[in-house]
């Protein structure tokens, strides 16, 4: 079976060569980072199995790798490099040469993932199934991306160490970006075990006219938006905000509908979602990828959306929710 | 570790270090790392422990990253001359322009994303290589060249359109992670829902967020044509 950690492999793999790129050009800093963050891809299933035998340090050691990576990040630089016209052209000739034979390649990436997605429970060998089921859509993008990377080469006829350059190149330009959907999620596990949603209940029981079932539906939905800024994603707040308010006060005391509160209260968290830069994987990686000189571009163009669509949203729970 | 009794305040420095970096526009990496322990020290956690749960934590996440693993087919294909021939091919099409070739993105987009096709598209996988180029290409078959400016703007909405519909279409569909986790918090909780119903109140917010977008993607194309109307006018008086 094609294990999630042969695909992890993989990345550790990409992630070193970034390294050994940046090493040869003598960019110390940056070498470091990519070393040290290939670490837990390299060595994940071990540190975890490790930590679940009672042996702590590997996974401390995986800790200290992290507050490391925030340090380097810290002094590193986002973007590329400066296109060249040299470059264009030659881009513009191998475009006219090689016409749609390119898109092949690219459109393979969605094309396949859909059907390993779909298929992919079904292909196997000796009854043992290809792709990981625990961890399908990703296998599935993994594997479509791999063969992908094969159409390309064939394709452009290209040698395959320039695949790694060229992937390389797109990894140094994402830089630090890179790690923050991780760290944030690494986060949103340190507040949960600390007890951060219980504070927060707390508090705004305390500062609320609880009796007032619109000033709780207020305070539920811009608390949903504030935690979802904070915290980059809607899924670290739903627990706090419901926890705090939804359920004692706006489900318990209020009678509002549970399935309703549940569904558009997330998607009132999803409206933050598009304003805030700790959604990084979202609003700064494109703004890289798409060498954005503004890295809050993305956010700007989401604003006029998320705003009305969060009025939308209070407004359907204001006239549905306790019905 | 917390006494159960009395609720400890203290954690919350790590939110107010959060609000505190993105007002000093601190790097959100070390912000973030740092939000992390703080908030583990003050609920009483001690070193070795809070920096096993980092790891720990860290490592839980790395599947974030499987999107790496399209990097190097796409920057080959772009090197390659990808994304100049995307913009040939968008400009072929006689009636094609930005606003009706963005909304068909964003249409297609959130159906797949309704059917739980998430990692389907994306920034690094079409957007980059494909959308952002076609996007371009349509604005510049009524505009002809477009300035930096308006270049950058047009590329930033085409990643924004992305994102509405993927955010807005996945909780429609019962098996995503979204609603699951509203299902089973309220499960914890003694309120047993079917996903159906959860999923059914996602659809209002959903087609909402279609409007809004649409809209403002067809005013945005508006916009850049007088801007330049204005412009062209300017330059007749001169």
């Amino acid at each position: 079976m094609l294990r999630i950690e042969y695909l992890y492999a993989l990345i550790a793999a990409l992630l070193a060569c970034t390294a050994l790129f940046n090493l040869r050009e003598r960019r110390f800093a940056m070498a470091a980072f990519w070393v040290i963050l290939a670490a837990p891809f390299a060595l994940g299933d071990t540190i975890l199995a490790a930590a679940r035998d009672g042996l702590a340090w590997p996974s401390q050691a995986a800790g200290i790798g992290v507050i490391a990576l925030g340090l380097l990040a810290a002094g590193g630089r986002l973007g590329s490099e400066p296109d060249t016209a040299e470059a264009a052209a030659e881009r513009r000739a191998a475009a006219r040469r090689l016409g749609n034979r390119l898109f092949w390649p690219a459109l393979s990436i969605p094309v396949l993932t859909l059907a390993l997605f779909f298929g992919g429970g079904h292909l196997g060998w000796n009854g043992r199934p290809l792709l990981d089921p625990k961890a399908l859509t990703l296998s599935a993008l993994a594997l479509a991306s791999l063969i992908a990377l094969g159409a390309a080469l064939r394709v452009t006829r290209a040698p395959p160490l320039q695949a790694l350059g060229e992937g390389r190149r797109l990894v140094d330009a994402l830089g630090w970006a890179i790690l923050l959907p991780m760290v944030l999620a690494t986060l949103g596990g340190v507040f949960a075990a600390t007890g951060v949603g219980e504070a927060v209940a707390e508090l705004i029981g305390m500062v609320i006219p609880t009796g007032n079932r619109i000033a709780c539906l207020l305070a539920f939905a811009f608390g949903m938006v504030f935690f979802t800024v904070i915290m980059g994603n809607a899924f670290a707040a739903f627990p706090v905000m419901m926890a705090g308010i939804g359920l004692p006060l706006l489900i318990r005391q209020h009678g509002a509908d549970p399935a309703l509160l549940g569904a558009v209260g997330m998607l009132t968290g999803y409206c933050g979602t598009l304003l805030t830069p700790m959604a990084a994987n979202f609003n700064i990686v494109p703004a890289v990828l798409l060498e954005l000189p503004d890295q809050h571009a993305v956010i700007r163009a989401q604003i006029g959306t998320a705003l009305p669509l969060l009025a939308f949203n209070i407004a359907l729970m204001a006239w549905l929710v306790f019905r | 570790m917390i006494p159960s009794t009395a609720v400890n305040y203290w954690p919350l420095l790590g939110v107010a270090i959060v609000v505190a970096g993105f007002a000093l526009r601190r790097n959100p990496v070390l912000v973030v790392i740092v939000a992390g322990l703080v908030s583990g020290l003050a609920a009483g956690f001690g070193p070795g422990e809070l920096l096993a749960l980092l790891g720990t934590a860290f490592i839980e996440n790395r599947a974030l990253l499987m999107f790496l693993l399209t990097l190097p087919a796409v920057g080959l294909l772009e090197r390659y001359g990808l994304r100049e021939r995307a913009r040939d091919w968008i400009a072929g099409f006689r009636r094609m322009n930005l606003a009706r070739f963005q909304i068909a993105y964003l249409a297609v987009r959130q159906l797949t994303s309704m059917a739980g096709l998430t990692h389907v598209a994306g920034h690094a996988q079409t957007v980059r290589p494909l959308a952002a180029p076609m996007s371009e290409a349509a604005a510049e078959r009524e505009l002809g060249p477009l300035s930096p400016a308006e270049r950058d703007r047009v590329r930033a909405t085409t990643a924004a359109t992305d994102n509405i519909g993927l955010f807005f279409g996945e909780d429609v569909f019962v098996a995503i992670g979204a609603v699951l986790l509203i299902q089973g918090f309220f499960a914890r909780n003694g309120i047993v829902l079917e996903p159906l119903t959860i999923a059914l109140w996602a659809l209002p917010t959903a087609l909402a967020a279609f409007a809004i977008h649409a809209l403002r993607l067809w005013l945005f194309r508006r916009a850049l044509l007088r801007s330049r109307n204005t412009q062209a006018a300017a330059d007749a008086a001169d």
